[in-house]
């Protein structure tokens, strides 16, 4: 070791900015990063482009030679024959006339077709409803349309007086009176009195005061009954209803399987484990096949309510699940603080713990909604006329007997813009909600 | 102890029923109580009145009467003389049949995918992406009809493999047959078969019986012999090499059973207008596999995903850190992690592909919901004692499953602590 | 420690007045079989600071806790502004609107912003008007010396500006008695001084204090009497001076021992 090495260096230029080697940058580097390192992925890249190439072979034609104006399965074949396009198991192309003819059936089943207007504005009011849940830019005035939307789409699709809708309505607004009303008397009294009166009401006031409303101003428009709802309206009915009825009631339940008190826990888990541990189309045959039983002798009631009904507990439990998850996740210090503030159960509920544990549980939330969706098919096995019912009621037709593909891609893609809409969107809302933390 | 300091004691006043926390969950649990038992009472009041009106009794005697109609996918015995109880039990078997063959084929496919999604190669990343978007988003009865119109149209019937010019030809060595009335594999076949034991009410092949005590001792064996190697590993730092010896444990004892039982295989062949010989898997049993394979493998695909994701860099960091090797590192330290996150989504997943074999009417799958729940009950008219039968056995069947799941979570959370 | 030393205190308003604010006499809690309070005897009379420390398992948390009953006791009595807690649903929530309480892990709600964390107690339970609860929210954050992070979530907050939150929201119920569990022991050593301080300044102004804690200095300076617990039982209390300089109990000057000794 010298004394003499020269320790200080100083800088007198800069060195300006250089570009990559060439062969570093551009599509090259790419491929070669994303494509071809190593080769177990060389492999992987092969096999893929080679299923790519063998699916476009066998769809691509088919989709090529695709013939949009014909009325029957025959008619279609004959056109394509014409046209050549045929292979060695005959013709060879897609008939997507039968969507053509037949896509406001599978939108709205046997619903009057001088009446599609009403589904179609009350899809249009949905869209309006449902603005302001999903997007908190839009106005938030527009929530009393939305509170509103339940009663209006039911009249608009189910029709009949105006009347049964407005008096069902008045139930909710008694509730809300008493909740308010009762408020001084205490939170269980309030609470108690909110699910009592609407009750009785609907029990025994309510048909006698829209039957007499309905006597002396006969205003209405034409009833439609439910056997003649069918196709992707009927799907977002149950769908819809079933996914706003389940969030409250899985709530509940996921509060009542965390309760301390024994028998709210053991009702709670009784139930969630039974409807779990049961196929849904069991609930749907108990629906249809059973309910009878259950009833008073004599009443029977809509089949699309009773399965309304179903799907709602069937998702409930889920949901009940999903929400009991997010419960779980919080810190038992959230519990605390808020019991230290003086807020009371419902209170610490509402505002502390069900915003937090709602928003951990989003995307189990959204899942069980996609799934709900997606259960609507099961309806078929009742003999609902849902876009599957359909798919076979056109194939029963003669002009259309042994079209298969057409009708399940056009059903197979609606679903999927849906359901991956709502998984979409319930990413999105999970990175929204996000920015409250760090 | 210090009870009595003084402390004021209040007399019982009623509203201590709603204020008081010693008597506040009391008053709720009975009036929860109350209602609950009022509406049972409601329930099996109108289930009665309803019942006398039809003229029906409660009983499950219907359950031994002759079915009179056929089941074409028998695994035991049955005809259709056979009872009602027969034809359930053969439906439940066809359910598990179903449901193993679902859950073991979608676990393969979901892994694959799940674990092919993450990797970095661009162009399958974006294939599996594109698969489990797809079948996740879209109704598995959809795809069971799409797979059951596969079979039916799609394939070929047997007779386009006839002749010079057939259009059709056997697969995998002219050991399988595709067809639109379903799949002809090879099946085993015994020269010196031990025949099967009579039960009375079912006779178990004893070839079978004794292939599986073979396959399960031989397990066992194993387990020891890897205990041991653990247990020297122990004792000297030093690993035995075991590898050799577990693939001897584990096939040698089966393949010399299999010798000496003469077993040898049955290839399907056409007969007249249909194959006959080996195992002929319907085109229902096809359509529903491969419907609900696929479509339960994009979800344990998104859980294998999310399993794997949930395990920080920070962990295969540490692992690098104290000298592992990427292979140890995998085994010892992410696996187990993994696996904890993994395995309870996977064994829901296996809980909803069985309640989806339910679906099997679709295609014409005889399922316990096709014969309790279908035919059985339409027969007897017996809908309540039929429904009730079906769903506990449903239950029952979810429960096991869930109670597997239940011992495996307790098993990691007693290992966490 | 030394921070607090040097800070001039004024203790022109840190005056005990006759009034009983708590009055805790014969209580006793279990958790199962295992005893962790044992007949605890302790009178606080407004305007009192009271340190209580103890080894960890003393016992210390859970009798803060019972004050405002997130524990509940079994046997003996605690009265807090004349209001005896019992199983009363009523006076609980009574009590737990006049008692302040700041944790350990300071407990803010991560999906709240800092000034709705601290409005919500007031317009839910004081059915304040929310304008003037916002407005004394900001009076308090403020007073914690963090009035422009009031729209921020508490999940941007440095550990001591959360706890200083806290301390602020517990304030807005205008509490007339606060109870700190531990409210420094999570926190880094250099944001220790600024939660330290807020404390101070609130006694200052004659609150009424009971704070489990570590910090011997701010026992020094601000309290008028320390508790040393041990084994769920009060084991010695004195004025701090005497306390520190003078400990009685063996156990007192083996923990004196170990937690001044570094």
């Amino acid at each position: 070791m010298s004394d003499s090495i020269d320790l200080t260096y100083v800088r007198t230029e800069m060195l300006p900015e250089q570009t990559p080697p060439t062969n570093a940058i551009g599509a090259v580097r790419w491929v070669r990063e994303n494509l071809f390192n190593g080769i177990l992925n060389s492999i992987l890249t092969i096999l893929s482009i080679l299923a790519v190439i063998w699916i476009v072979m066998a769809i691509g034609p088919w989709l090529m030679n695709s013939i949009w104006n014909s009325d029957s399965l025959s008619q279609c074949r004959e056109i394509l024959t014409a046209a050549g396009s045929v292979n060695h198991e005959g013709t060879h192309g897609a008939c997507w006339g039968v969507i053509k003819e037949r896509w406001p059936q599978l939108l709205f089943g046997f619903y009057p077709s001088e009446l599609y207007w009403r589904p179609t504005v009350t899809f249009v009011m949905m869209c309006i409803a449902i603005a302001p849940i999903l997007f908190p830019s839009v106005p938030r005035k527009v929530l009393w349309f939305s509170a509103a939307y339940p009663f209006l789409a039911v009249f608009m699709l189910w029709g009949g007086s105006i009347w049964v809708t407005i008096t069902a309505a008045l139930g909710f607004f008694l509730g809300f009176a008493a909740l308010t009303g009762l408020a001084g008397f205490g939170t269980l009294v309030a609470t108690t009195g909110a699910i009592l009166i609407p009750i009785l009401y609907w029990l025994f006031g309510w048909t006698p005061l829209s039957d007499g409303l309905t006597n002396i101003m006969p205003w209405g428009i034409e009833p439609v009954t439910t056997s003649d709802f069918g196709g992707f309206m009927l799907s977002i009915i149950i769908g819809l209803s079933g996914i706003v009825l389940s969030l409250p009631l899985g709530i509940l339940f996921a509060l009542g399987r965390q309760s301390n008190m024994v028998l709210i826990k053991t009702v709670s888990v009784v139930f969630i484990e039974f409807i779990r541990g049961v196929p849904l189309i069991t609930l749907l045959f108990t629906a249809s096949l059973l309910l009878n039983y259950f009833l008073p002798p004599g009443t029977n009631f809509d089949l699309v309510l009773r399965v309304i009904i179903m799907v709602t507990l069937f998702a409930t439990a889920y949901m009940a699940e999903v929400i009991r998850g997010g419960l779980a996740a919080l810190p038992r210090g959230q519990y605390e603080a808020a019991d230290a503030l003086g807020l009371d159960y419902w209170k610490a509920q509402r505002l502390i713990i069900m915003p937090q544990a709602l928003k951990i549980s989003i995307p189990g939330i959204v899942n069980t909604f996609i799934g709900l969706f997606k259960d609507t098919t099961l309806v078929v096995f009742i003999g609902l006329m849902d876009p599957i019912g359909l798919a076979s009621a056109i194939r029963a037709n003669s002009a259309w007997q042994g079209i298969y593909w057409e009708l399940f891609i056009f059903i197979g893609a609606v679903f999927w813009i849906f359901c991956f809409s709502m998984s979409r969107y319930s990413m999105h809302l999970e990175r929204r909600l996000k920015t409250d933390h760090k | 102890m210090a009870m009595d300091s003084g402390a004021p004691k209040e007399s019982f006043r009623l509203s201590m029923l709603l204020y008081d926390s010693r008597y506040r969950s009391y008053t709720i649990q009975i009036f929860v109580l109350f209602c609950l038992m009022l509406g049972a009472a409601w329930l099996v009041d109108n289930t009665i009145k309803n019942l006398a009106a039809l003229g029906k009794d409660f009983s499950f005697s219907f359950l031994w009467n002759v079915s009179g109609y056929d089941i074409s996918q028998r695994p035991i015995e049955y005809t259709s003389t056979s009872t009602h109880a027969r034809a359930a039990i053969v439906g439940l078997t066809n359910t598990i049949i179903l449901a193993v063959m679902g859950c073991v084929t979608a676990t393969v496919l979901g892994v694959l995918a799940g674990v092919l999604r993450l990797s970095t190669n661009w162009i399958v990343a974006r294939l599996m992406t594109i698969y489990i978007e797809t079948f996740r988003n879209i109704p598995a009865l959809l795809w069971i009809l799409v797979f059951g119109a596969v079979m039916a149209e799609a394939m070929p019937a047997p007779r386009d493999f006839r002749g010079a010019d057939a259009t059709a030809s056997m697969s995998l060595f002219d050991s399988v047959a595709i067809t639109n009335r379903g799949v002809y594999v090879p099946g085993p076949l015994f020269d010196r078969s031990l025949g099967s034991v009579d039960l009375g009410f079912i006779s178990p092949s004893l070839d079978a019986l004794a292939f599986i005590v073979v396959v399960i001792l031989s397990i066992w064996a194993n387990k020891r012999l890897v205990n041991h190697a653990t247990a020297v590993q122990n004792a000297t730092g030093i690993r035995p090499v075991t590898w050799w010896k577990s693939i001897l444990t584990l096939f040698v004892p089966a393949i010399l059973l299999l010798l000496a039982l003469g077993f040898h295989l049955e290839y399907p062949a056409l007969r007249g207008f249909n194959f006959s010989g080996g195992i002929q898997l319907r085109s229902s049993l096809i359509a529903m596999w491969l419907g609900l394979s696929v479509y339960t493998a994009a979800f344990i695909a998104e859980n294998v995903r999310a399993g794997i994701m949930a395990i920080s860099t920070g962990q295969s960091e540490a692992a690098a850190a104290l000298g592992m090797q990427p292979g140890k590192t995998m085994r010892l330290v992410i696996l187990p992690q993994a696996m904890r996150v993994i395995i309870p989504p996977l064994i829901s997943q296996y809980l909803n592909l069985t309640k989806n074999t339910s679906l099997g009417l679709a295609v014409g799958y005889m399922d316990l919901r096709s014969t309790l729940g279908g035919i059985t009950i339409n027969q007897t008219g017996r809908e309540l004692e039929g429904m009730m039968l079906m769903m506990l056995i449903y239950l029952v069947l979810s429960l096991l499953i869930s109670s597997a799941m239940n011992v495996y979570n307790n098993r990691v959370k007693l290992k966490e602590r | 420690m030394n921070t607090i030393a040097e800070r001039a205190i004024d203790r022109s308003h840190m005056t005990v007045s006759d009034e009983v604010a708590i009055q805790i006499s014969n209580m006793n809690k279990w958790y199962g079989t295992f005893h962790v309070l044992r007949d605890i005897n302790m009178t606080v009379n407004r305007g009192e600071r009271i340190v209580i420390c103890g080894p960890s398992g003393s016992g210390k948390s859970t009798l803060i806790r019972c004050i405002n009953r997130l524990e509940e006791h079994q046997a003996g009595q605690i009265i807090v502004d004349g209001i005896e807690l019992s199983s009363d649903l009523k006076n609980v929530d009574k009590v737990r609107s006049e008692v302040g309480m700041v944790f350990q892990h300071f407990n803010l709600f991560p999906h709240l912003s800092i000034l709705d964390n601290l409005t919500l107690a007031p317009i839910w339970v004081r059915k304040t008007p929310k304008k003037e609860a916002e407005e004394v929210a900001m009076h308090y954050l403020e007073k914690v010396k963090i009035p422009e992070q009031a729209l921020k979530f508490p999940g941007q907050l440095s550990g001591g500006q959360q706890q200083r939150v806290a301390i602020a929201r517990s304030l807005c119920m205008k509490p007339r008695i606060m109870l700190f569990d531990e409210p420094t022991s999570a926190l880094d050593p250099e944001m220790i001084k600024e939660v330290l301080d807020t404390m101070i300044e609130l006694a200052e102004e004659g609150m009424t204090m009971l704070c489990v804690t570590h910090e011997m200095g701010f026992a020094q300076a601000v309290a008028n009497r320390v508790v040393f617990m041990d084994q769920g039982q009060i084991v010695e209390q004195n004025e701090p001076k005497e306390f520190f300089n003078n400990p009685q109990s063996e156990r007192t000057q083996l923990f004196l021992s170990q937690i001044l000794g570094h």
